[in-house]
């Protein structure tokens, strides 16, 4: 038994740390080149959700363009600060010149003051450090203006009609993205939360199996509901098919925020009326060519740079502007 | 002749004595259920509505089969954190063979539950060879899951499923509503996992195990074999609930399952089996899973913010493991 | 008891010579012999780390020993685990009594052994025979004259008595040729120690000799058929309540003195 439990933790021990080399070969690879390149690095909140995968794979992408080195780290989930923070220092110490993060929340803060102090630049993605002007620049899209543009697109396409009622569908508790896009909404539909015409506000988990759930019991509550505002794609489409399964997808207006290739697709299919798109790739690029522009040349940023937000829809309404899902699947992510 | 022995407490009859203890603490969760259906029923007439509880069977059906594993698992005394995201890649494994590599639909299923079945079986062999603690171990393979699901789903959600594996969200009326076929399945797995609990050789020993494994060990019960078991079934159940899930939502998405691990240990925990092994019992599960569903649908229909339903899950989890270890006190 | 005819004429039931074990510089045994004949109750004594545990270990097939052979019933024979032993006919009930205290008094006493169901339901699906179990451990309990009323009582119920007699009494009932017994009444309080050792009376008026370990002297004195003295590893001295006295049974245990002449 002795020999059997020892050969089997052997045999685990090398297996783990062959497939562990393995998949560090790719980032190690880079570090091979020519004399003393540019290294940058990128902290995203996760490597598991798409949006942050996207980011990622464009950053790659500008940092091969540029020649510079890209070296890539990401917390546990979206509320691993602790892990931020590790890959960070880590990559400081390694010689990055610029780092490019998305904050998880103000446990990066610290973190992110210090780096500052050993002459790096850091710049926040997507989301704003705890305080903004904790990082020497933010690129990221304005998510209340993105919540605000399905607002107005929901008001303008359900005008003059009567008996509305609105759900909403935000993600965890805390989520500071999250509470962006919900007061937008509200402020481009023209309401504040407790409004009457708001019958179910409901923790819809920014995924999908979750907002079914979420929508079969606010349709229970209410099965009156016609308007429905989602944090994100996935969210849209659990709640779509809530509302397929009771035979009530045909009068229901969803609209959402993102802007992924998947997403437009439902836009397209008539699946979501209307869809703020973001631009991860371009947050991303645009992160990687100031680090290097830094590196290079002593080139400091700063301030907040707004990455944009498209509405895209198919079915226009006045007031709003928007651009229709051939320019949505053309600028898409994923 | 002998002198008697003398007896404990437990006054003339002994054995309906325990036999009421134990149903009294079995009833436990049930009366909790009851209390908290009919406050629910109090506070809006759409609770206790047909429709409404066929909505939340369907709800609870993903989760309920997950606990009926982690019952398995938690009455050894141990447990498995990693059910939830083993789920979620057999949900991708199954979906994308079916889809992106359009093989045959019945055998997309086989291997995906297939893939999860292996992920068991490598819990119960790091468990029983290596004798790694189930904690350690399954929170090492609810990474590997984890990783394994993103990578291999290009986080990309597969949609346009084939009709085989849609087919556990098909419906069919009865007595007026509507119910699952995934919902049926949940119940009928739990009364069969409850047979082969408290009526077979096997069954028994699993009890045994949990409840004191040198004991069982040392009576010839081949205590290795059994935690082995354990794990691979759990396996084979979330490879089961993956396809149930996928049923529900018509698609295989790799940010499935993150909420399910600690909805079924909940499941488990608030339905009285004991995290210390070797007592509970699956029906238990069951009206454990269900009380967590009634509180989420019920927190909803009132309105109530989002994040009253944590509080309200961990008032329900502290509050049965506080009944289970009072009762512990009171027996002999 | 004391056996009526001369020790040569009968053959020991367990029998064992010159057991060598050693665990890195430390010998717990060094060359021990042992016999146990048929009907007797047969006490092993001797100071902390004379070899008794392991003795019994050895006897009862938790270790293999170094060197020496086992004989059972004449036969030489190799245990390399608990349950060849049990297979012997050889059941052991442990200081810690090996009982699972939330499952039943039925389900303890054939735990590992459980009866099936007759046909393709018991063969098949394992289903066990709970009726049988019941009615076979009632009457195992009942044997031994321990009042215990139900059967579906949980073991944890149970005083630390009664507990100790449905651990006798699953080594009895099983038991075919020999009852191991580690420290039987350690735990107990007077009172109960006096039932347990009237249930070792049972088990051997049922014709199982029994070896049992104790530092109890007075009980000892009170049961045992004949004593078998260790020291050091190996069997230094059998004796019986008749031919010694408990203080002289103590010298030779702590080499105070040293043996001369038969025991029986």
């Amino acid at each position: 038994m002795g020999t059997l439990r020892r050969a089997s933790v052997l045999s685990v021990g090398i297996v783990t740390a062959l497939v562990a080399a393995g998949c560090g070969e790719t980032t190690s690879n880079q570090a091979a080149a020519s004399p003393k390149p540019v290294i940058v690095g990128l902290v995203t909140k996760t490597d598991a959700n798409p949006f942050f995968v996207k980011m990622r794979q464009g950053a790659e992408r500008e940092a091969a363009a540029k020649g510079a080195v890209l070296m890539t780290g990401a917390g546990k989930d979206t509320a691993d600060a602790a892990g931020e923070v590790t890959a960070m220092e880590n990559m400081v110490s390694a010689g990055a010149k610029a780092i490019l993060i998305t904050p998880d929340s103000a446990g990066v803060t610290a973190a992110v003051r210090k780096a500052r102090s050993q002459g790096v630049l850091v710049i926040a993605l997507d989301s704003p450090t705890d305080p903004v002007d904790a990082a020497d620049a933010l690129f990221a899209t304005d998510n209340m203006v993105a919540g605000k543009l399905i607002g107005q697109y929901a008001k303008a396409a359900e005008a003059g009609k009567t008996g509305i009622k609105i759900a909403m569908f935000d993600e965890a508790p805390g989520s500071t993205v999250g509470k962006l896009r919900h007061n937008g909404f509200l402020a481009g539909y023209g309401i504040q939360d407790g409004d009457p015409q708001i019958v179910c506000v409901a923790n819809g988990g920014g995924n999908q199996p979750d907002s079914q759930t979420a929508m079969e019991n606010c349709l229970t509550k209410d099965s009156g509901i016609n308007v429905v505002y989602t944090i994100n794609e996935p969210s849209a489409f659990g709640v779509y098919t809530a509302l397929k399964n009771r035979g009530k997808q045909n009068g229901v207006l969803i609209v959402s925020v993102d802007g992924g290739c998947t997403g437009v697709g439902g836009v397209k299919d008539g699946r979501i009326a209307a869809t703020s798109q973001q631009y991860p790739l371009k947050m991303a690029s645009l992160g990687v060519d100031a680090g290097v522009d830094f590196a290079k040349n002593g080139k400091r940023v700063s301030g907040y740079t707004d990455t944009g937000v498209t509405l895209i829809s198919d079915k226009p309404v006045s007031g709003v502007d928007s651009k229709d899902t051939t320019f949505g699947l053309d600028n898409c992510w994923g | 002749m002998l002198a008697r022995l003398r007896q404990t407490g437990l006054g003339r009859d002994p054995g309906a004595a325990v036999a009421r203890a134990r149903v009294i603490s079995a009833l436990g969760p049930l009366v909790a259920l009851l209390l908290a259906s009919l406050f629910f029923t109090i506070r809006t007439d759409r609770f206790l509505t047909t429709e409404n509880w066929s909505l939340i069977t369907q709800q609870v059906a993903v989760v309920g089969i997950l606990a009926i594993g982690q019952t398995l698992i938690i009455l050894t005394a141990g447990i498995d954190l990693s059910v939830g995201a083993v789920m979620a890649y057999g949900t991708i494994v199954m979906t994308r063979l079916a889809v992106t590599y359009h093989l045959n639909p019945f055998l997309a299923i086989a291997l995906g539950i297939g893939a999860c079945l292996a992920f068991g079986v490598l819990n119960g062999v790091l468990v029983t060879a290596v004798r790694l603690p189930p904690f350690i171990v399954t929170l090492g393979t609810l990474n590997i899951a984890f990783a394994l699901t993103h990578i291999t789903s290009n986080e990309e959600t597969i949609a346009n499923l084939p009709d085989p594996l849609v087919f556990f969200g098909d419906t069919f009326r009865f007595a007026g509503t509507t119910i699952t076929y995934g919902a049926v399945l949940a119940v009928a797995l739990t009364v069969v996992t409850w047979f082969v609990l408290t009526r077979t050789i096997g069954g028994r020993h699993v009890y045994a195990t949990g409840n004191n494994p040198d004991a069982a060990r040392l009576a010839g019960v081949r205590t290795r074999r059994v935690l082995l078991s354990v794990y691979a079934i759990a396996g084979l159940l979330d490879g089961i609930a993956a396809l149930v899930l996928v049923g529900r939502t018509g698609v295989g998405d790799p940010q499935a399952g993150q909420s399910a691990n600690l909805d079924s240990i909940t499941a488990v925990v608030v339905g009285g089996t004991s995290l210390f092994g070797g007592r509970g019992s699956v029906l238990g599960t069951l009206v454990g899973t269900l009380i967590v569903g009634i509180f989420r649908n019920g927190l909803t229909l009132l309105g109530v913010a989002a994040i009253y339903q944590f509080l309200i899950t961990g008032v329900l989890v502290i509050l049965a493991v506080a009944v289970d270890q009072l009762s512990r006190r009171t027996r002999g | 008891m004391s056996a009526a005819q001369p020790a040569a004429a009968r053959t020991p039931v367990l029998e064992a010579r010159g057991l060598v074990k050693r665990y890195g510089v430390v010998t717990a045994l060094d060359g021990a012999d042992f016999d146990l004949y048929p009907g007797e109750i047969l006490a092993l004594i001797g100071d902390n780390g004379a070899g008794k545990s392991t003795l019994i270990k050895a006897l009862s097939g938790a270790i293999v020993p170094d060197r020496g052979e086992i004989l059972l019933n004449g036969t030489v024979v190799h245990f390399r685990n608990p349950l060849e032993a049990r297979r012997g006919g050889i059941e052991t009930v442990y200081q810690d009594l090996a009982l699972a205290p939330a499952l039943d008094i039925a389900e303890n006493l054939f735990l590992g052994r459980e009866l099936r169901r007759p046909g393709l339901v018991g063969l098949v699906l394992r289903v066990a025979d709970r009726p049988r179990m019941l009615s076979e451990a009632r009457a195992h309990i009942a044997d031994l004259k321990i009042n215990v009323r139900s059967m579906k009582q949980p073991v944890e119920t149970l005083s630390g008595g009664q507990r100790q007699g449905v651990a006798v009494a699953r080594a009895a009932a099983f038991a075919s040729r020999v009852v191991i017994m580690d420290e039987p009444t350690a735990a107990l309080g007077v009172r109960e120690s006096g039932m347990v050792l009237d249930l070792i009376r049972e088990v051997r008026a049922r014709g199982t000799p029994v070896v049992l370990i104790s530092h109890n002297m007075p009980q000892v004195f009170e049961i045992a058929d004949r004593l078998h003295v260790m020291r050091l590893g190996r069997r230094v001295a059998t004796i019986t309540p008749k031919s010694h006295t408990m203080t002289e049974a103590v010298a030779l245990m702590t080499g105070a003195t040293s043996f001369h002449g038969t025991g029986g």
